[in-house]
């Protein structure tokens, strides 16, 4: 396990004081690895990338970015510690053009010109409409941007959460690879998805929420034919269910 | 003609000292999405601190230093900041609604303080005399009347020309991100809180400094003056002019002041005179109606924010982007 570049442990959060969502849930993202988590609506896989985020409060457990805990640490300050978050919806700024979401994020990057050059160049159709609003980009495009925005830091670790949330097939399909892709440049991917054979085609480790805790965890390929998957999705078979 | 034209002056004075306070307020409400509602505190933080600096001597209150026009014109715009800064640190976490209802009552409070503190302000009757700049020197009141409304256009333009450079620096982009997406802009490095607080102050000293033009101006200033009809009144110069466009700004405070002078003029000419008690109610009704009625037909307002795509005229490169990005090299 020393090739952890997250972890999380016994991590209990939630957004109400006292009113726990996740409970004591543990997870380890090895490095340059794709790690999803999947689980069905209302499994608290979004609150789980937003607590490692520093978005919802951690009330028991740590989380460890490279062997340091990050633990209630300020999100404005995760960007600068090398995590980057991609958040479900919301994820762009629309009333920006192109150009102005990238040096938003860009500010604090040294070399802000090679980077947006190199971000350019990773997704040319943002090269293309760099002077447009981003509200007009297409659902992708939009999910591009986002990733670009957040590659922008050059990150050790993406958190992205359905990044292919309400795209056609093929595009889900495209932005899943760009996904697995990013592992081959040195970021390590903790991806929540809904379509479960898309994320096992593209991660590596896969971990299974429900009712706020671990359900099953293990390699991608494996995952697919147990047969416990089916049952928790269906509701039987769940630890912690009521 | 010489009265035509003083009058002209004399209104556009006017309406260039409100059109900077709506700039101060489009750079709260346009650019970070902060509802002020309690402009008239700033504005009268800076009328007040301008007079208590500069005014005349006068044995019954604290003030009336007679400081140099511009020191104390400086002193009310810190004195606008200060207040902003206090009444920020409360409340930027709030939102919209919440943030607009502490805004008011910093405002009525202000105003009560305004009427209460007597050794300092004068209470009620306000604080009258203020030697203002070069008036002796030149003497005539009509040339002087164009010569300082020659000053309060020249501190416009600044404002104007400084809030368009602000609000196109990466500091205008990020309020311009919290406004849309605060989550997003702290997951992406940001700290909403500071951007804020910080438009926030200035905004305000902005509204500090047409406060103390308008007391240089009158070289009288009252808790009447601080009355919260010109919170409403500023907002709906903004609102009817284009929230998130300085220039917009700027044609509303014009448009409204004309439409608030005149129809006072037309009620006072023409309305019965068992109305004409309600003259001030009846403006009242007819600021509100502009402001609802904009909102719902042109929410806008008459120059909406620029939106421009790259087919509009600005289509500006980054800095530091080179051309050859765009050919599409490598793909994912
Ligand atoms: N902002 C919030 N405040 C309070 N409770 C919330 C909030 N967001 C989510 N919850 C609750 O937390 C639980 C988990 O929600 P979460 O969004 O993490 O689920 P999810 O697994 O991401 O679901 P989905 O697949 O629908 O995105 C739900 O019961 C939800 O009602
Ligand atoms: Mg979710």
């Amino acid at each position: 396990m020393t090739d952890a570049v997250l972890s999380v442990e016994g991590l209990t959060a939630g957004y109400v004081r006292d009113l726990p969502i996740l409970r004591d849930v543990n997870l380890t993202l090895r490095r340059d690895t794709l790690c999803a988590i999947i689980g069905p609506n209302g499994a608290g896989k979004s609150t789980l990338i937003k607590a490692i985020a520093g978005l919802v409060p951690v009330s028991a457990g740590r989380v460890m970015l490279d062997g340091k805990p990050i633990t209630g640490i300020r999100p404005d300050q995760m960007a600068s510690l090398g995590l980057a978050y991609v958040p479900q919806t919301d994820n762009i700024f629309r009333s920006l053009k192109i150009s102005e979401n990238l040096a938003l994020v860009l500010r604090r990057v040294p070399d802000r010109a090679t980077r947006l050059d190199e971000l350019y160049t990773l997704f040319p159709p943002l090269a293309e409409k760099r002077g447009d609003r981003a509200g007009s980009l297409s659902g992708g495009q939009r999910q591009m941007l986002a990733v670009a925005m957040a590659l922008a830091s050059r990150p050790r670790v993406m958190l992205m959460d359905e990044p292919s949330a309400g795209l056609s097939p093929k595009i889900q399909r495209e932005v899943l690879d760009l996904a697995r892709g990013l592992t081959e440049k040195g970021v390590s991917i903790l991806l929540v998805e809904q379509n479960v054979k898309q994320a096992l085609r593209v991660a590596d480790h896969c971990y299974i929420l429900a009712e706020g805790r671990n359900q099953i965890d293990g390699p991608a390929e494996s995952i697919l034919s147990d047969p416990a998957v089916g049952e928790i999705y269906l509701g039987g078979r769940r630890v912690g269910a009521a | 003609m010489i009265g035509m034209i003083s009058y002209l002056a004399f209104f556009s004075t006017m309406a260039a000292i409100f059109a900077i306070a709506v700039l101060g307020l489009n750079l709260h409400w346009g650019y970070t999405g902060l509802f002020n509602g309690g402009v008239v505190a700033f504005f009268g933080a800076g009328a007040y601190g301008t007079m208590i600096l500069g005014g005349r001597a006068d044995a019954t209150v604290l003030g009336g230093f007679g400081l140099p026009f511009l020191v104390a014109l400086a002193g009310g715009v810190v004195l606008a900041g200060m207040l902003a800064w206090i009444v920020g640190l409360l409340t930027v976490r709030l939102r919209h609604d919440y943030l607009a209802i502490s805004t008011f009552g910093v405002a009525i409070a202000f105003e009560s303080l305004t009427r209460n503190a007597e050794w300092l302000t004068g209470g009620a009757r306000g604080l009258r005399g203020f030697p203002r700049p070069f008036e002796a020197a030149v003497g005539n009141n009509f040339v002087y009347g164009l010569l300082f409304l020659a000053f309060v256009l020249l501190v416009l333009v600044l404002v104007y020309i400084g809030l368009e450079r602000l609000v196109r620096s990466p500091f205008g982009r990020a309020l311009r991100a919290i406004r849309e997406d605060e989550t997003a802009a702290r997951s992406l490095g940001k700290n909403p809180t500071r951007l804020r607080l910080t438009s926030f102050v200035i905004g305000s000293m902005i509204m500090g400094v047409a406060g103390g033009l308008y007391v240089s101006f009158y070289a009288f200033v009252s808790p009447q003056d601080l009355a919260p009809i010109l919170t409403f009144q500023i907002w709906a110069m903004l609102i009817v002019g284009g929230a998130g466009n300085n220039r917009g700004a700027i044609l509303g405070a014009f448009l409204i002041w004309a439409a608030w002078t005149a129809s006072g003029f037309l009620l006072a000419r023409h309305a019965p005179v068992a109305m004409q008690i309600y003259t001030g109610s009846i403006q009242y009704i007819l600021i509100g109606s502009v402001i609802v009625g904009m909102l719902l037909w042109r929410p806008q307002g008459l120059l909406p924010e620029r939106l421009e795509t790259s087919a509009g005229p600005d289509r500006t490169r980054p800095a530091g982007t080179n051309t050859t990005a765009t050919t599409n090299k490598g793909v994912t």
